[in-house]
């Protein structure tokens, strides 16, 4: 197939960047987003010209590493999947490509499409975990988990941290990515020792880090490549009044 | 002259470990603070050991390339991590486990260690729970198992089809919170690009940051490498983009030896190849195993029209189809070590009946579970992984057979370690893949969990200290000594040479022929012939790219086109050595396949009574051949034995 790409390049943080307009020929269906990227990239070196940046690692939809809006939506148009995941088939020849990179305040630029998303390693240092140091754990059967319980912890910890959430959401609020966090250990034994500490922690930072307010649009979760659900916010919402009182 | 010991603790089996912990040198707390650990690699091993010695009080510096710590590759791990529980009461124990483990490894492993890495696998459970890992779990509410290739128990522990992911964020969590602490610098983004040896002792890193492109340059007590396999010798693997060898391979050519480079594991099932643009390979757990039948039609005929897609495997009646494994391996059917499934399915594609367009992929089909146990159920235990092949594929597995094929998946070799995770180096460590590792010629699934956690958790945190106890009277050091500048000035040289070449070829059009060499004669099957050819190729791919290859971009900047060049120029040396260290070996065990040595069954025929030994290389300059030193490995505990799982 022969597309037209639309790219967002910008060489860093004190120049302005702009859409710059490629084409591309002979690309398979059966080859990934990434990989059409790769091939344009390969003709830019050839070329002598610097190569997009992005950023990709396990290319499996399960690092979290890749991500990026694609027609306007984070991912690309295909649901449930990362970029890295999404196959050419799901365009058409002749189609025009619009490629940006996340757009939210918490997340600065850095190069063409790579952005810092240190700000969520920051809000899981301020408590996303359970405080268990190496070697004091009971045996792991001791404490039963009733399995609706395991399974709903588990839908919030498949959370890949690729901010697709905040980028989709019209005020960069990262409640989807705090709410699955607060939802996974909350709903676990282990985890609830330190749940009302954890949610006042992580909502303060949350605000503190530049993101914004939840306004219940549910832009977040239908962009989410892993389907993470709303009604982690809600636990959320409900885990900080419980820690209110 | 390097003398290798392996320093394995006095002692009946059962007991050396907690000899070891009983009499080995600790640190007291007021003397840990004190001392600095740079930790390279934030994945299972090193994310668990950057944490572990970060509690104990250690100050830690933990670096890696990725833009978190929590995106290593250890993520992507599917199917599980294997313990000794028996909480399925199906006569599962810390025997069986390392017993399993070792026959799995071919022989080729060091049963001290792996004894106790089963001894230590019952504790990585208990701690992953402790931290939240959101494990399977049956209506009562205890923890729930599925079986693995090569073993007759249920001992591997899941989480969905995602037990890699949720294991890592225990570990990243467990570190996120000495973060917070001040216990561990964290240094994302940053490369390893040389070791730092002062006085004969490893000390430090230099490293590169990623964003801004400059060196900088990091002292501490003790550099411990946690940096994963190196896979992506052959282009085409289910590593991740960057995972790469130069750390290990630095630190090679600074002194530590490399342990047998040749052993290499092909997962059997993966995504098939689809064209030459194709960037990477995908895994399909082999928990899939447990519940899909792996088959190929049995007459050439049916295979020829499934090849030229006149029809699919559905239109075969189940009297025309081959379920190879389970005919040829009645006790272990589809649940056979990986090595075995991976061969199979080639021996059967070579003989004509792959069944896509390249005829090289094979069926693994769900059509009966389906029946037997429902579609929920499927969904509900693979439902991810379902999804992911559709992704790929554009086909629905829950109404065709999906379509497999072996990949390039780990590397059973690795920097060479004593039982203290020591390499021959003083003062540098070497933990989860990146050593030479547990495994011998073949890992068994759900065991690079374990081993990673294990080493990250339970070994390096005590066997470190035996070390460290001696450098108490060590104070921290500035880095603007001698010993930093020249290893600095290596770095700087390397990368201007690079940047200076300005040539014609792309580092993936290099890579790609490197990958292409490596999967021919490298690869699954090897032959004499075949490996001098490669090593003689690898030579002159070598002089190509240092004279050929074109890197646009600036040195001090952001320049993945450099990052890339720089990793390859390590992988072809790699990539040699690993031709050098399968030629050695004239025999065939687990991930090694040597045309020459099989039985008339076509099974893997080893040398007991010649290659019984580690193979660990000694780096002698960059226009010298290396030396080999034997590391013999003797079996107490277990009989060696032709591998049977028929």
């Amino acid at each position: 197939m022969n597309l037209k790409l639309k790219i967002w390049r910008q060489k860093d943080t004190q120049n302005r960047g702009k859409f710059v307009n490629y084409e591309l020929r002979d690309i398979s269906p059966d080859s990934s987003f990434l990989e059409m990227l790769d091939i344009l990239n390969e003709q830019l070196v050839t070329r002598n010209e610097e190569p997009v940046v992005f950023d990709d690692d396990c290319r499996e939809g399960i690092c979290g590493a890749c991500g990026m809006y694609i027609n306007g939506h984070p991912h690309g148009p295909d649901t449930l999947i990362t970029v890295c995941q999404l196959h050419m088939r799901k365009f058409k020849n002749g189609d025009t490509i619009v490629i940006e990179p996340w757009r939210a305040r918490a997340f600065p630029m850095i190069k063409d499409l790579m952005v810092d998303r240190s700000a969520f390693d920051t809000l899981i240092q301020e408590g996303g975990y359970v405080s268990v140091n190496t070697g004091s754990a009971p045996d792991a059967n001791n404490i039963p988990i009733k399995k609706e319980f395991a399974e709903l912890s588990m839908d919030a910890a498949a959370c890949i941290g690729c901010g697709a959430c905040v980028a989709a959401c019209k005020n960069a609020s990262a409640m989807l990515f705090v709410g699955a966090k607060v939802s996974h250990l909350s709903l676990l034994p282990q985890g609830k020792v330190e749940a009302r500490e954890r949610v006042k922690r992580l909502v303060a930072m949350m605000d503190k880090l530049g993101f914004g307010n939840c306004t219940n649009t549910g832009a977040c979760e239908a962009e989410c490549p892993k389907g993470i659900n709303m009604t982690n916010i809600a636990r959320l919402n409900r885990e900080y009044y419980k820690a209110a009182f | 002259m390097v003398k290798l010991h392996s320093r394995i603790p006095e002692g009946p089996i059962a007991e050396k470990w907690s000899s070891y912990i009983s009499n080995q040198n600790l640190v007291n707390p007021a003397n840990k603070r004190k001392l600095d650990i740079i930790i390279v690699g934030t994945g299972l091993a090193g994310a668990s050991a950057a944490a572990s010695l970060a509690e104990m009080g250690f100050k830690v510096k933990a670096f890696c390339y990725q833009d978190s710590p929590r995106r290593a590759h250890s993520i992507s791990a599917q199917g599980g991590i294997n313990a000794a529980k028996n909480y399925q009461n199906d006569g599962d124990s810390i025997y069986r486990l390392f017993f399993d483990t070792v026959k799995g490894g071919d022989y080729r492993s060091r049963e001290a260690n792996v004894y106790r890495l089963a001894e230590v696998s019952n504790q990585i459970i208990d701690q992953c729970v402790a931290q939240g890992v959101p494990f399977a779990r049956e209506y009562g509410g205890t923890l729930d198992n599925r079986s693995f290739g090569g073993a007759l128990v249920s001992r591997t522990f899941y989480a969905r089809g995602q037990t890699g992911q949720q294991l890592l964020l225990g570990a990243y969590q467990a570190l996120s919170r000495q973060i917070k602490k001040g216990n561990v610098e964290m240094y994302p983004r940053m490369e390893m690009y040389n070791m730092v040896m002062v006085d004969g002792k490893a000390r430090g890193i230099i490293g590169r940051d990623a964003i801004t492109g400059k060196l900088e340059r990091f002292s501490a007590h003790a550099v411990v490498l946690a940096t994963g396999g190196y896979g992506n010798v052959f282009f085409l693997s289910t590593m991740a983009m960057g995972a790469n060898a130069s750390a290990i391979w630095q630190c090679y050519k600074k002194g530590a030896l490399f342990g047998n480079p040749c052993f290499v594991q092909i997962h059997p099932t993966c995504i098939p190849v689809h064209g030459d643009y194709q960037s990477k390979l995908t895994l399909m757990s082999e928990s899939l195993r447990n519940d899909g039948r792996i088959w190929v039609p049995n007459k050439k005929e049916d295979a020829e029209r499934l090849q030229k897609g006149e029809i699919s495997g559905v239109d075969i009646p189940e009297e025309d189809r081959d379920y190879y494994l389970e005919r040829r391996y009645p006790a272990f059917g589809n649940l056979v070590p990986r090595d075995v499934a991976s061969r199979a399915a080639k021996e059967r594609c070579d003989a004509g009946y792959g069944v896509n367009s390249s005829g090289l992929a094979v069926f693994l089909d769900f059509k009966d579970a389906i029946e037997r146990l429902g579609k929920d159920v499927i969904k509900a235990k693979y439902g991810n992984l379902f999804q992911m092949y559709e992704k790929i594929s554009d086909d629905n597995p829950y109404e065709v057979p999906m379509m497999i094929y072996p990949a390039i998946h780990y590397t059973m070799g690795g920097i060479w370690v004593d039982y203290e995770l020591h390499t021959t180096i003083p003062g540098l460590f070497a933990t989860g893949e990146s050593n030479f590792s547990d495994h011998g010629a073949n890992r068994l699934g759900a065991s690079a969990l374990m081993q990673g956690l294990a080493d990250g958790y339970f070994v390096l945190p005590y066997t470190i200290q035996n070390y460290l106890a001696d450098e108490i009277n060590t104070p921290r050091f500035a880095t603007d000594i001698p010993e930093f500048d020249a290893a600095e000035k290596e770095v700087t040289e390397q990368l201007e040479k690079l940047m200076a070449i300005k040539g014609g070829q792309t580092v993936d059009t290099l890579h790609k022929r490197l990958g292409k060499i490596m999967w021919d004669y490298v690869g699954m099957a090897r032959n004499k012939e075949g490996l001098v050819k490669a090593r003689e190729e690898i030579i002159k791919l070598k002089e190509e790219f240092w004279s050929d290859v074109k890197i646009t971009g600036e040195l001090d900047d952001l320049n993945p086109e450099l990052q890339k060049a720089s990793r390859l120029a390590d992988f072809l040396e790699l990539g040699e050595l690993m031709a050098m260290d399968a030629l050695n070996r004239e025999e065939s065990c687990g991930g090694h396949f040597r045309e020459e040595f099989q039985t008339e069954e076509g099974e893997a025929l080893r040398n007991d009574k010649d290659f019984t030994y580690v193979a660990a290389w000694e780096f002698k300059g960059p226009e010298k051949d290396p030396v080999l030193h034997q590391e013999p490995l003797n079996f107490e505990y277990i009989e060696v034995k032709q591998r049977n799982y028929k």
